[in-house]
């Protein structure tokens, strides 16, 4: 399990970075999941343009009413709280259950969200908080993409052929949030069977209900979140259940049962059941 | 502090193990050695059309029309019915597993090796593939072995007499079993370094393995060398299991390639291979009707068994040796009336089975005890009474079972109580009622077993194999600084027989272990074992360095007593010296004597001086037999099918303990691959015979945060047919975990009428069970 050769090129800037896309370039950002995907030579670039060096990458600032988190941050610096500005708490606690702490030492946010692995975490706990993503092209433009909307399905992103992630931004009110969490995997560390999560800001409005693990995009629920919002009470598992079976009419019933499961139990952390 | 039998002393290894000082195939050092990547199939079963080397680097590739003078490993044995299979270390025509080795690519750097291994052409055509034992036993099926007519290794039956059974029987439960093909998971995998030493005009082989001496048999004879022509060397070796008793294919190719080339090249097994090509373990399947009369006694028991064993006989223990234990060992701990049983060794395109810790018996205990636990809810008993009724007594030792098992001693009912008593049966009612009213789902489950370990010649030499084991032999000799030096052909590779040999040596010589040195794995310096398997190393290198040892101190009495001027019987030994009354001559003083002052000894002197070796074998032949009960307690979240270990209790008799502390390791070890398989391990394949999980993304281990804190009890019933009333546990608590786990799950899952019969009893299963009956109840309604 040696990787295939490749040549390792060193930007000066993440835009410089994003120039150096092309074909047979790829993005290492932490490299927790293309590392494996090197070493079975299942993916097999000619060239990594890798992002460790760029500090501009690893900054975490305030502005605008929105915590901007650079696409090179650690999953262990948020879990750490190691950032100039206050992080949410789902944040925080969403980031102590990647993985372990092997990977969550190298693997950053920018490259997790990149990947796009349905049963990763922050693709599905973004997605409840009201994200963004900016990404930076070769010429220098950003825009900015919403979550959802920049997970297109598994392993697919919004990402153009010279694009790359710089920074996620979240907004601010996220830190008052309430919220709940709940993954289930078979053991500590691996990755979801089913993610359910949910994040409520009443003054600001926001209230997003998120199914993850689906196998393809993050799975907002904004029928049963608008339901939740209007009464403020659990829709219970049943109406979970049949929620799930119509938005995932292939999922069998053991991944709907999962998914039904980790939702209810993320919204009981919000309102008790 | 004494450090004889008995002790609690740290392991002698465990220094160079913290520090990462320990030396593995992958540490050792040597000039200009290269590294080896293999060629390994894609598909599970294909006709090879040809192998095309890549242009200008063919000097670095080897195939099997380039190994014509290597013999492939080809496992006798004298059971009838049973087949031979020829297992080349290179294919040869045909493909019969995916990962079965095509080519040897050698590299500087194994990087290099495997960019190599990747530009040879492979050109198969795809054969029908043997995916399963159904398909193996179907109508015309494909073929593996072309010659053989059909997929059967062997086929055994015991015929007893059901019919009185079948007559008296108040209750008859009929059940089918399935446990999962797993992949062992040393933290090492397998590995070897090959070189020529033209000094000594020998290959040298290191090679992680738990049977040095048989590796050097095993290469000598494929390569056609003298076994003196052959040392085979095992370093450090991160785990065993079983996964490394048997000849490997890689072996054999590595160590011919260092021959030809005249260059020193290693192999190190990664773990994608260890997971596809090395899945080869654990996969029963079982049809059980058991008769049982209205108070649960068990009348009799009639069972189909059936084993996965893959493509090909492994060297020494044939792909037979599953089936043959399991049949032989599925009335387990109990006293069953009347027996029938039929096993099949089914050949399939997955890779050639080999014993894992436990042999046959992880999968027996559980069809067994989750009968045992059906017959309880039958009778409508608790599932203590019900094993305690059938276990065989104190009183009846030694007992002979219906399989002609001789049990030694102990009191299996005893063992049971105790653990139920260690878990807190009593209490747990109350628990369980008091977790259900807040709709929580907790059951307890139980698993008895015997493990037999260190059966000996008679036992190997009825299933008719090429190993034998005989007299297990090894050396203790005073060093001349009055040191002990051990050494044994037996290995250490984790289960601490380093120490526990050595504690062996102390018992005798009463110095401290610190004094000992310890040289085992080295065919170049021990003599010969045929190795750590069958849980014997204690019992059998334990044995044997424990007779040398005692020779050693009576020669050490005569020496000391003629420098002290005493008679010998008038001497005793303590802190390293010989003792007459107050006056003391100490070892390094007697070693001074023997090595540099001879003029010291008397002309009578024996002169095989201060360096014993010796052989040992227990009174009997047919096994020290350790037996065991566990108890769990488990939470089954119906919501989520996910299952918690609460509590989880061993308690076990292994005779004398040798050192505790060791035991309660083995136990934890082996308790935890015991989890593995009840509730996580499982390799998968497609209808292809595609391996689906060659990664550990894939193939789930359970890790710290999924195994409970064990709580152990041990009763010390002395075995009185071995030295130190020692018996084997290597592999035990490896046994029963699915069993009592999986009770406990059916216990928990009752109120919902819920039962697996599967393992591993993962979150699907579970929520697949409780769905079916959720399903047929609102069918029924």
């Amino acid at each position: 399990m040696k990787p295939a050769a490749f040549d390792h090129l060193s930007p000066e800037s993440p835009a410089a970075a994003a120039a150096m896309l092309s074909e047979g370039t790829r993005i290492l950002a932490g490299g927790q999941s293309l590392g494996p995907m090197l070493n079975l030579r299942l993916a097999r670039p000619e060239r990594l343009a890798g992002l460790s060096a760029l500090a501009q990458l690893r900054d975490i600032r305030e502005e605008r009413g929105r915590i901007i988190l650079g696409a090179g941050v650690t999953h262990a610096r948020i879990e750490d709280g190691d950032s100039p500005v206050a992080l949410p708490p789902m944040l925080r606690h969403v980031a102590r259950g990647i993985a372990y702490r092997a990977v969550r030492n190298r693997g950053t946010v920018g490259g997790s969200l990149a990947h796009a692995d349905p049963a990763a975490d922050w693709v599905t706990a973004l997605t409840a908080m009201g994200a963004e993503v900016v990404l930076l092209s070769g010429s220098g433009a950003e825009r900015r993409v919403a979550l959802p909307g920049f997970v297109r399905g598994a392993y697919r992103t919004a990402l153009g052929p010279q694009e790359i992630i710089s920074a996620v931004e979240i907004p601010a009110a996220m830190r008052d949030a309430l919220w709940g969490y709940h993954k289930l995997c078979r053991k500590v560390g691996e990755f979801a069977d089913a993610i359910g999560a949910i994040a409520v800001h009443p003054a600001s409005g926001h209230l997003r209900l998120v199914a993850g693990a689906t196998g393809g995009a993050p799975l907002v629920l904004s029928g049963l979140g608008d339901g939740i919002a209007r009464s403020g009470a659990h829709p219970g598992p049943a109406a979970l259940r049949s929620a799930l079976a119509a938005a995932l009419p292939g999922a069998d019933r053991v991944k709907l049962q999962l998914l039904a499961t980790a939702l209810d139990r993320a919204i009981a952390k919000v309102i008790p059941a | 502090m004494t450090t004889g039998i008995g002790a609690r002393v740290p392991r002698k290894e465990d220094a160079r193990h913290l520090k990462g000082k320990a030396q593995f195939v992958g540490d050792i050092k040597v000039a200009g050695c290269w590294e080896a990547a293999f060629v390994r199939s894609p598909l599970a079963h294909a006709r090879i059309r040809g192998i095309a080397k890549p242009a200008g680097r063919e000097a670095q590739v080897f195939t099997a029309e380039d190994m014509a003078d290597l013999r492939p490993i080809r496992c006798e044995s004298t059971l009838p019915s049973y087949k031979v299979s020829d297992y080349p270390a290179l294919a040869t025509g045909k493909v019969r597993f995916a990962g079965e080795c095509i080519a040897i690519c050698i590299a500087p750097t194994r990087a290099e090796a495997e960019d190599l291994a990747e530009a040879v052409a492979v050109d198969l055509d795809p054969l029908p593939p043997v995916p399963d034992i159904a398909t193996a036993l179907a109508g015309d099926p494909p073929l593996l072995h072309e010659d053989w007519g059909d997929n059967l290794f062997l086929t055994t039956r015991h015929d007893g007499d059901l019919d009185e059974a079948k007559a008296r029987a108040a209750v008859v439960i009929e059940r089918s079993y399935e446990t999962a093909r797993q992949a062992m998971n040393p933290m090492e995998g397998k590995g070897v370094l090959a070189q020529w030493d033209h000094r000594a005009e020998q290959l040298v082989v290191h090679t992680s393995t738990q049977v040095p001496h048989l590796i050097r048999t095993g290469l000598s004879e494929a390569l056609g060398l003298d076994q003196s022509d052959v040392r085979v060397i095992a370093p450090d070796v991160g785990g065993g299991f079983g996964y490394k008793c048997v000849l490997q294919p890689e072996e054999l190719s590595v160590a011919w390639v260092a021959r030809r080339t005249g260059r020193a090249i290693r192999w190190t097994e990664d773990r994608r291979e260890h997971l596809t090509a090395g899945a080869n373990t654990r996969q029963h399947s079982y049809k059980l009707t058991a008769y049982a009369d209205a108070e649960g006694r068990l009348l009799g028991l009639d069972a189909d068994i059936w084993v996965d064993v893959g493509a090909y006989s492994v060297w020494p223990f044939t792909a037979c040796l599953e089936a043959a234990q399991a049949g032989g060992n599925l009335p387990g701990p109990y006293d069953l009336g009347a027996y029938a049983c039929r096993t099949y060794s089914v050949a399939t395109n997955k890779p050639g089975f080999t014993p894992y810790r436990g042999v046959a018996r992880p999968g027996v205990c559980f069809a067994m005890e989750l009968t045992m636990d059906a017959i309880a809810r039958a009778v409508g008993k608790d599932p203590l009474e019900v094993r305690c009724l059938n276990l065989v007594p104190g009183a009846a030792m030694p007992f002979t079972n219906v399989t002609g098992k001789f049990y030694d001693s102990g009191d299996y009912p005893a063992g049971a109580r105790a653990a139920a008593k260690l878990i807190d049966a009593e209490g747990f009612r109350a628990r369980q009622e008091a977790a259900a009213a807040e709709g929580r789902y907790l059951g307890l489950g139980y698993a008895s077993f015997t493990e037999q370990s260190a059966h000996g010649t008679k036992v190997f030499a009825a299933w008719g194999l090429p190993l034998v084991p005989g007299y297990e032999q090894a050396m203790v000799k005073l060093a001349p600084s009055g040191a002990v030096e051990v050494r044994s052909g037996n290995h250490s590779f984790g289960q601490g027989l380093e120490t526990t040999i050595a504690q062996v040596a102390c018992d005798w010589l009463k110095l401290d272990i610190s004094r000992v040195k310890v040289t085992m794995g080295d065919t170049g310096l021990t003599p010969y074992s045929t190795g750590a398997y069958a849980s014997r190393g204690m019992v059998m290198a334990g044995g044997a360095v424990s007779k040398a040892a005692e020779e050693l101190a009576r020669r050490l009495r005569i020496h000391g007593a003629h420098l002290l001027q005493c008679a010998p019987e008038d001497t005793e030994i303590r802190d390293g010296a010989v003792w007459n009354g107050q006056a003391s001559v100490d070892f390094a003083a007697i070693a001074d004597a023997w090595y540099l002052h001879p003029d010291r000894l008397p002309e009578d002197v024996n002169t095989a001086g201060l360096e014993v070796t010796e052989g040992y074998k227990p009174e009997i032949d047919t096994g020290l037999f350790t037996y065991a009960t566990h108890a769990a307690i488990v939470e089954v979240d119906p919501e989520s099918g996910r299952t918690e270990i609460l509590d989880y209790v061993i308690f076990e008799d292994c005779g004398r303990r040798v050192n505790p502390m060791i035991l309660e390791g083995q136990s934890y070890g082996g308790a935890a691959q015991g989890i593995g398989s009840a509730l996580f391990e499982e390799t998968l394949y497609d209808a292809s015979a595609q391996p689906l999980t060659s990664t550990l993304a894939d193939y789930i281990l359970p890790g710290p945060a999924e195994l409970p804190g064990f709580r152990l009890g041990h009763a010390e019933t002395l075995s009185p047919y071995s030295r130190h009333g020692i018996k084997g546990v290597g592999e035990g608590a490896a046994i029963a975990p699915a069993g009592a786990i999986v009770n406990a799950i059916n216990n928990a899952l009752a109120p919902l009428g819920a039962e697996l019969t599967r393992i591993p009893a993962t979150p699907h299963r579970v929520l697949d069970a409780i769905l079916d009956a959720r399903a047929a109840r609102e069918a029924a309604e």
